[in-house]
């Protein structure tokens, strides 16, 4: 960047040319008083407290907007700058509460600042002070109070919502002395389209935004957040034993500052009174409590009597990697089992096993920082801006950098907000979209030859295949106008690097694996694999499930991904665990619950997996466990389904223990203990070892997390060169090859994770959802999730502000389909599978297309998974949790 | 005076927006003709407007609000404008607002309860030899006091009522 020379008070000093006077003054530690500017956003130039004067320039200049020229002189300061500032200062002040001890900004308010650089008189001010009609404070929002009376107008919020958050839920209103921050028709922050991240909130320069019961953190410790797989930097505030508030930490480059409402306010559950303190066994069956001992000896003990196929694990995906590391050695290596699996065979197996045998790996191609910078993005089955919302903010900035946004989806999520174009798809149809847009990239000679020539291997039979995929018959299935198909194919191989980000939609249906080998062929065929902003991102749900596969909690790896059907690898753990693996891979958990249901599984061990409500078809999966001969669970809360186990083992949270999450981009981070474990919980960690430990097993006697990692890395190709050292700031992404290795941001670019080196085309052809609508069961149902709760809400239903914000199941129905079938909105219905049935209330929206409704699965007393599809993918055996027939009727 | 209900709302816009090439600088002509055809700005057919221009819902408030000729309820049968330009304001234009908010229980922007008169303040309406004076519709009564000034409007209610007795 080219360097330019000005003089700020005679001084000399550098900047670049793209700098604001402003920036040059503050970058040298010259301060010059202002109050609408951010450094995060766009200049507006609106208050104009920053005029500097320039010499050779009659009028004084906005120093926050205008831009440093070679030679400038700049003046911060003189007797006619400074009638002017104040001037300005003293009618804000005259429009201002005057309440700064009651305040809770009180020392850390801009405008106290600015005001004792600049000086004010206060006559003038009583002067100028006219009687307004109050406009009451708006605290409809549960996290955040908007006080008008302090507000300044500098307009930062309203900016904040637009340029970082893409909301647009703030606007000025009005004119003259009656502006105002307002929302839409001047309602309720509560009930606009604000979607409480509380961005606006930390950007307010003074306390007319401020978080709701706010106490000042004694301390702040550095760690990630463990709601979703986007994994943003946080600093915990601590006060004493407790979390009292969550802070964005800039220097992650994941987030870089920037938080959704469940990270920022979705805390309070971490010290909730309902958190198991202590561990319960079951006696007359009744849960008592009891001391660690005790079940620690009954644990070890009933499990000796279990040997190999009787025993299973359900590992955790919010549990740290080390954690996910000893539990699935145990469950090997001291039970003898693989029957090993977590919550990612519900979410992410096809990505899993498609990826693997396309690319060689099944993860995030490319890191989340890149997302800004693609040219295209196509967002197929993701709902990002609630299940990912912080990976949301790249894709709208992105757009607002020019990127050509499609999005692919049943229903108007908001996304297509910011999308150039909406592909509304019949559930399940992916597949025949896809193709067509890539036979449409073919015939129309967008894709790269030399790519797929020097990269690629069974090109032709899928070129052959793509024949029975042509754009009337891809119209047809998909219910996609033609039209809208070869455009959204046209902008994806425009030639820029274009960025294909998926989740569940695409996952979770019984032939997830074909939908991913869709998208994996569309971006082979375009080069848009192993390049800088593009790439295959399948975007995980859970803060750590990318690790937990990672390390192994899977019945057919080990940590790495390493086979168990290869010799040479069990050889290796063998040595290493001291033990004799199996070879025959143990079952997933799906097969599991059946194996269970025909005692076949006669011990369960489940780890933080609150199994009843995200397994499908719920009911079956209540009666199995209720076979069981031993259960224990493991959890911070008493779950639904720990509530049915014989011992129960309280787990700390993840403020209360050391570790790392890797999140979905492969970025393995540092998870920090910011306060002790509540109660006599502990963590799951720890909880492990002393299991094995009771039961006379040597390997488990680590000191803590931090040498859990050293054993992982040495038997984990791809975690080689991690150490807590070397993460302590910021994480690195795997494969870090060695102790020196920087990380790996972008996979493929040379060659394939594959055994030969070369990614694989993969001949698809179009295969019907399984349970399709019929008389019975006219429509179909396809299951989402809510921006204010987390997989099955045992955490954010326990955060007083998230349920107020979005409190019960609604199930969405298209109007016409409601009025035909005489249902308004609101009402308490019920909803029939020909599995179970469920009662929740309607909400009428034309977001859901006709003949689909669309519920979550966050509320126990709406259990959704009563009515989904067991029915299995083949390969990668995940549920049909995206698509199965229904009914309705009025409660 | 009735609401329209939504489906009415958009079967109507869908008129106006065919005249328009939902850009959003045109949001100030679209918001008058929204205007037009409903005598005021339906908070429905504001959403609908956002959503055709492209543009924020808080955006298109936020510019309507601005402006004084838009509406945000349905308008009375009759509009009384007073003025509160300088020469009205020392002439106390302040007190016939006053008077005539308690008279219609009302507030100054709002409409009466039986639908029959909206209550506005208006800048200098260029009659300023008239002080205090009062525009009901496009006529003009200057030189008034508060007791006058209610007057007018009883009077105007007066024969609503009696065409309603016929
Ligand atoms: S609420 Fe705060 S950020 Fe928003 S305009 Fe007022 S002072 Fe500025
Ligand atoms: S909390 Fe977030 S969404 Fe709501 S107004 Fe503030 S910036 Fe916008
Ligand atoms: S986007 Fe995910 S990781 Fe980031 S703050 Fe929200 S829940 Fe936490
Ligand atoms: S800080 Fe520059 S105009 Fe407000
Ligand atoms: S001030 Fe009222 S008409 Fe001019």
């Amino acid at each position: 960047m080219a360097r330019v020379k000005i003089k700020i008070d005679g001084a000399e000093v550098k900047a670049d040319t793209s700098m604001t006077i402003m920036d040059a003054a503050r970058e040298n530690g010259i301060y010059i008083p202002g109050l609408c500017h951010h450094p995060d956003l766009v200049p507006s130039g609106l208050c104009r407290i920053c005029i500097v004067g320039v010499k050779g320039r009659e009028k004084p200049v906005v120093s926050c907007k205008t831009t440093v020229e070679n030679g400038m002189e700049v003046f911060t300061d003189n007797p006619l700058i400074d009638a002017d500032r104040r001037m300005l200062l003293e009618l804000i002040h005259a429009n201002h509460k005057q309440d700064c001890t009651n305040c809770l900004k009180n020392n850390n308010c801009q405008l106290q600042e600015v005001t004792a650089f600049v000086e004010v008189n206060e006559e003038r001010i009583k002067r100028m002070r006219k009687e307004k009609p109050l406009v009451p404070d708006d605290d409809s929002n549960p996290f955040f109070t908007l006080s008008h009376e302090k507000c300044i107008l500098c307009g930062i919020c309203i900016r904040t919502c637009n340029e970082i958050q893409g909301v647009d839920a703030l606007q000025f209103a009005n004119r003259g002395t009656e502006t105002l921050v307002s929302t839409f028709l001047d309602g309720n922050i509560k009930d606009s389209v604000c979607e409480s991240c509380g961005e606006c909130v930390v950007r307010c320069p003074v306390g007319a935004l401020l978080p709701k019961g706010r106490q000042q953190p004694a301390r702040k410790v550095k760690t990630i957040c463990h709601y979703c797989g986007v994994g943003c930097g946080i600093y915990l505030g601590i006060r004493g034993s407790r979390v009292v508030g969550v802070e964005g930490d800039r220097s992650n480059p994941v987030n870089e500052g920037r938080l959704c409402v469940k990270g920022r306010f979705g805390y309070h559950w971490i010290n909730h009174p309902d958190r198991l303190k202590t561990p319960l066994v079951r006696k007359e069956g009744r849960l008592v409590e009891t001391g660690w001992d005790e079940a620690l000896e009954l644990v070890a003990r009933k499990f000796s009597g279990f040997s190999g196929d009787e025993f299973a694990t359900f590992s955790s995906a919010k549990c740290t990697n080390e954690e996910n590391y000893l539990i699935q050695k145990f469950t090997r290596a001291v039970m003898g089992s693989n029957h090993i699996d977590h919550c990612a065979r519900l979410c992410h197996a096809p990505s899993v096993a498609g990826l693997a045998s396309s690319l060689g790996s099944g993860a995030m191609t490319n890191p989340i920082e890149q997302i800004s910078d693609a040219s295209c993005i196509m967002a197929v089955g993701t709902n990002t801006t609630e299940s990912h919302p912080v990976i949301a903010l790249r894709i709208k900035e992105a757009r607002r950098k020019g990127a050509s946004v499609i999005v692919v989806n049943p229903r108007r999520i908001d996304l297509c907000k910011h999308a150039d174009l909406w592909l509304q798809h019949k559930p399940g149809s992916d597949v025949a979209l896809i193709m067509a847009m890539c036979r449409i990239i073919l015939e129309n000679d967008l894709y790269d030859k030399s790519f797929i020539k020097e990269r690629c291997i069974d090109f032709d039979i899928f070129r052959r295949s793509l024949e029975a995929f042509s754009l009337d018959v891809a119209e047809r299935i998909t219910g996609v106008p033609a039209g809208q198909i070869w455009e959204a194919a046209h902008r994806y191989a425009a030639g820029g690097p274009a960025s294909i980000l998926y989740a569940m939609g695409i996952t979770q249906h019984s032939h997830g694996t074909d939908n991913v080998l869709a998208i994996s062929n569309l971006a082979l065929l375009t080069g848009n694999a192993g390049r800088d902003h593009a790439g295959i991102n399948p975007l995980r749900g859970q803060n750590n499930v990318q690790g937990a596969c990672d390390m192994g909690a899977l019945p057919d790896t080990l940590p790495g991904y390493q086979k168990l059907s290869d010799p040479d690898v069990r050889m290796k753990f063998d040595k290493a665990w001291n033990c004799r693996l199996k070879e025959e891979p143990g079952l997933t958990l799906t097969e599991i619950i059946g194996a269970i249901a025909h005692k076949k599984i006669r011990a369960l061990y489940l780890v933080g997996e609150n199994s009843l409500l995200s397994e499908p078809d719920a009911n079956h999966v209540r009666s199995a466990l209720e076979k069981l001969d031993f259960f224990v669970a493991q959890d911070v809360f008493l779950s639904e389904t720990a509530a049915l186990a014989d011992v129960v083992l309280p787990a700390a949270s993840f403020a209360e223990k050391d570790g790392t999450f890797t999140n979905t981009e492969r970025r393995v981070q540092r998870v920090r203990k910011a306060i002790q474990p509540a109660g006599n919980s502990r963590p799951d960690w720890w909880i492990t070892s002393q299991i094995a430990v009771n039961m006379g097993q040597s390997g488990f006697q680590h000191r803590g997390p931090e040498q859990i990692m050293e054993e992982i890395a040495m038997l984990t190709p791809q975690y080689r060169g991690i150490t807590y050292k070397r993460i302590e700031d910021s994480g690195l992404q795997w494969p870090v090859l060695d102790k020196k290795h920087k990380g790996t941001p972008v996979l493929h670019t040379e060659n394939f994770a594959t055994p030969d080196g070369k990614a694989r085309f993969f001949p698809l052809t179009y295969i019907p959802p399984f349970e399709l609508p019929d008389k019975e069961y006219p429509l179909m149902l396809t299951t989402g999730r809510s921006l204010y709760h987390y997989h099955t809400g045992t955490l954010t239903r326990r955060v007083d502000g998230l349920n107020s914000l979005n409190g019960r199941e609604m199930v969405e129905m298209h109007p016409e389909d409601a009025k035909a079938a005489g249902l308004t909105d609101g009402d308490r219905i019920i909803i029939r599978s020909r599995r179970g049935l469920v009662k929740a209330a309607l909400k009428t929206s034309d977001r859901c297309p006709k003949g689909v409704v669309s519920m979550s699965f966050h509320f126990a007393e709406s259990p959704t998974n009563v009515l989904t599809s067991p029915v299995l993918d083949p390969v990668a055996k995940i549920p049909e949790l995206k698509v199965c027939a229904v009914s309705i009727v009025k409660h | 005076m009735s609401m329209p209900v939504n489906s009415e709302i958009k079967e109507r816009l869908n008129g106006i927006f065919n005249a328009f090439a939902g850009k959003g600088n045109e949001l100030i002509p679209v918001l008058q003709s929204i205007q037009e055809e409903f005598g005021y700005l339906p908070g429905e057919a504001m959403k609908h407007a956002a959503r055709f221009l492209k543009i924020p819902e808080s955006t298109v408030f936020g510019v309507a609000s601005f402006y004084s000729q838009f509406r945000f309820s349905p308008a009375g049968k009759h509009i009384i404008k007073v003025c509160h330009g300088t020469a009205c304001h020392v002439a106390n234009a302040g007190e016939i607002t006053e008077k005539l908010e308690t008279r219609l229980k009302i507030k100054d922007g709002e409409t009466s309860d039986d639908g029959l008169f909206t209550l506005e303040s208006v800048a200098c309406v260029g009659c300023c030899s008239l002080a205090p004076l009062i525009m009901v519709d496009d006529e003009v009564y200057g030189k008034l006091d508060p007791v006058k000034a209610a007057r007018i409007v009883s009077r105007l209610s007066r024969t609503h009522g009696e065409k309603q007795e016929q």
